[in-house]
């Protein structure tokens, strides 16, 4: 490769008229350099203190909360989808609405377990008939969308507790349920803001149904709630 | 791969084997002494440290190897070398691509819900109507009625069906010892389509009738359309002639349809009385079941409202000399059943 490189530079000039004959043997080395670029990356998140990991993760879900109170059209759920919200969120639903039995030997309100169950079952069953009527969205990020978008329901099941300290008598009962219904129709729409586009247009009520159905469920759990004496 | 003096190490042999220049040959006869490795006459310890050597290049050599793409070297001969050496790590790989390749294609195969996506190509507009011919029976029953194999618009009901469940248990303070409100709706509504569908589709088979187990279970779930309405609106309004009434009409509507569509499937007297007779039967006392096993808040209201007004038993009890509580108990309990089951008469 030298030497052609070589013989070529003086002749600049007359470089349309140099042809170079096809057995004229070409020698080098080819290196292929092994993925150390990646590896450095990977060095670098490994090695950051954990703080500033547990911050950024935090960041991210902070920003997807704020996306899901005022949803508007953004790719940005979709894209960076992680878990941790959903797992958040369903922790806390399912722990506040602990405790709700009448008498501590019968079980009348829901269980732990139940709770959690629900909400992630019926997110995987939401998201498998999304699937199914044609959606182009992945499995993880509908779960990511349905599971964020459970955050009016907690904020309406919070103040629900509040307003259950304050008696539990007929007002009670409609402040609780307009709130639980501002909450799950907004739940509702803003699921419906960041799924819909992924479906084929004229089938967005067969996807919405479904989503409709689980929020009136979580819905009913918070609103039949009532505290233990 | 190309060193710098054009010499290619093919050398595998412990004891370092013949210089491709001395065996392919350059076109001399002569052999140059200087190259060669002089292994005669020598003591032992050269013979070790020659034997070490040789070793360390393979292993730089191999390791160079391994970084690049690896070409064409299944034909070499690579000798006795065991698990740890080039031979062992291809088959490794290979035997690692080949599992991973069977796996891949066995999930594809089973796990692909792709095998459900035409039974889901449904119009919102059709399930709509299939909802409102649920409830409409059809005449003909000469010719087989067609029966539309979808699985959108069963689901969707069975999981509206535990919804509506749910919320009939959560009003009327139904309490579940063993297991969850929720478990116990989930498997009741599903285990109704499924298990029904699938004995319906046995019985079927039984009696030579044209129909598939999809259509069965198609067949079933749009017939919980009429279950769904009649629930809804008699666990919000609580009285008892009308949820018979509506049991009769409503239930007795969507029961006709299946029916009707089945006998159009079925020929021979006997097989259509099987089949049909039992498929009446079941889907008309679920609906009773339902309303009567979850929703027992009738009971407790009259129970409570009717507070002087006591069943006869116990008035009895008081003037008896003590007695043993637990058989007064399990006497009061089956007369009140019976006083309340006369009541609601």
């Amino acid at each position: 490769m030298a030497e052609v490189a070589e013989s070529s530079k003086p002749m600049f000039a007359g470089l349309s008229d140099v042809s170079i004959s096809g057995d004229i043997p070409v020698e080098g080395e080819i290196n292929v350099p092994v993925g150390t670029p990646s590896q450095d990356n990977e060095y670098s998140t490994l090695d950051e203190p954990v703080k500033d990991t547990i911050l950024r993760d935090l960041k991210a879900v902070g920003k997807k909360f704020v996306h899901v109170m005022y949803p508007k059209k953004s790719s940005a759920l979709l894209r960076d989808w992680d878990l941790w919200g959903p797992l958040l969120l369903c922790v806390t639903l399912a722990l506040m609405l602990q405790g709700g039995s009448v008498d501590s030997k019968d079980d009348g309100g829901p269980q732990f377990a139940e709770v959690f169950v629900i909400i992630w079952f019926g997110s995987v069953i939401i998201t498998l008939n999304s699937k199914l009527l044609g959606g182009t969205i992945s499995f993880f990020q509908s779960l990511c969308v349905l599971g964020y978008c459970i955050m009016p329901l907690t904020v309406a099941m919070v103040v629900c507790r509040l307003v259950l300290l304050g008696g539990s008598g007929t007002v009670s009962f409609i402040v609780r349920l307009i709130v639980v219904t501002a909450s799950f129709s907004w739940s509702t729409f803003a699921s419906t803001a960041f799924l819909a586009d992924s479906q084929p247009p004229n089938r967005k009520a067969l996807v919405v149904y479904p989503v409709f159905l689980f929020y009136f469920v979580i819905g009913w759990m918070i609103l039949t709630f009532s505290p233990s004496a | 791969m190309a060193s710098s003096d054009g010499n290619k190490n093919t050398n595998t042999e412990p004891w370092g084997g013949f210089e491709d220049n001395i065996i392919q040959g350059t076109g001399s006869a002569v052999i140059d002494m200087e190259n060669m490795d002089d292994t005669s006459g020598s003591s032992f310890e050269d013979m070790g440290e020659m034997h070490q050597r040789m070793k360390e290049e393979e292993e730089v050599a191999e390791e160079a190897e391994a970084t690049e793409e690896e070409t064409g070297e299944d034909g070499e001969f690579l000798g006795m070398k065991g698990i740890k050496g080039q031979l062992g790590r291809q088959v490794a790989d290979e035997v690692w691509q080949a599992g991973k390749r069977q796996a891949s294609k066995a999930f594809n195969l089973y796990a692909n819900i792709d095998i459900l996506r035409p039974y889901f190509d449904v119009e919102p507009m059709q399930v709509r109507n299939r909802l409102i011919e649920s409830m409409i029976p059809v005449r003909m029953i000469n010719f087989p009625q067609k029966i539309a194999g979808e699985l959108y618009g069963p689901m969707m009901l069975v999981f509206t069906l535990v919804a509506i469940l749910l919320h009939g248990m959560k009003t009327s303070g139904t309490v579940i010892r063993e297991g969850t409100l929720m478990g116990t709706a989930i498997g009741t509504c599903f285990g109704y389509w499924l298990g029904v569908s699938s004995f319906i589709y046995f019985l079927a088979y039984l009696c030579n009738a044209q129909i598939t187990m999809l259509q069965m279970l198609s067949l079933l779930g749009y017939g919980l359309f009429g279950h769904c309405v009649v629930l809804f609106v008699t666990y919000n309004v609580h009285f008892h002639s009308l949820f018979y009434i509506l049991w009769l009409v409503v239930g007795g509507l969507s029961t006709l349809r299946m029916v009707a569509a089945l006998i159009s499937r079925t020929v021979g007297q006997t097989p259509r009385l099987i089949v049909c007779g039992t498929l009446a039967a079941l889907h008309m006392l679920f609906l009773l079941y339902l309303h009567f096993a979850y929703h027992k808040i009738v009971e407790g209201i009259l129970d409570t409202l009717e507070g002087p007004n006591m069943p006869p038993i116990q008035r009895v009890a008081r003037d008896l000399p003590v007695v043993a509580t637990a058989a007064m108990n399990a006497v009061n309990a089956t007369v009140k059943t019976l006083g309340v089951i006369l009541q609601s008469q």
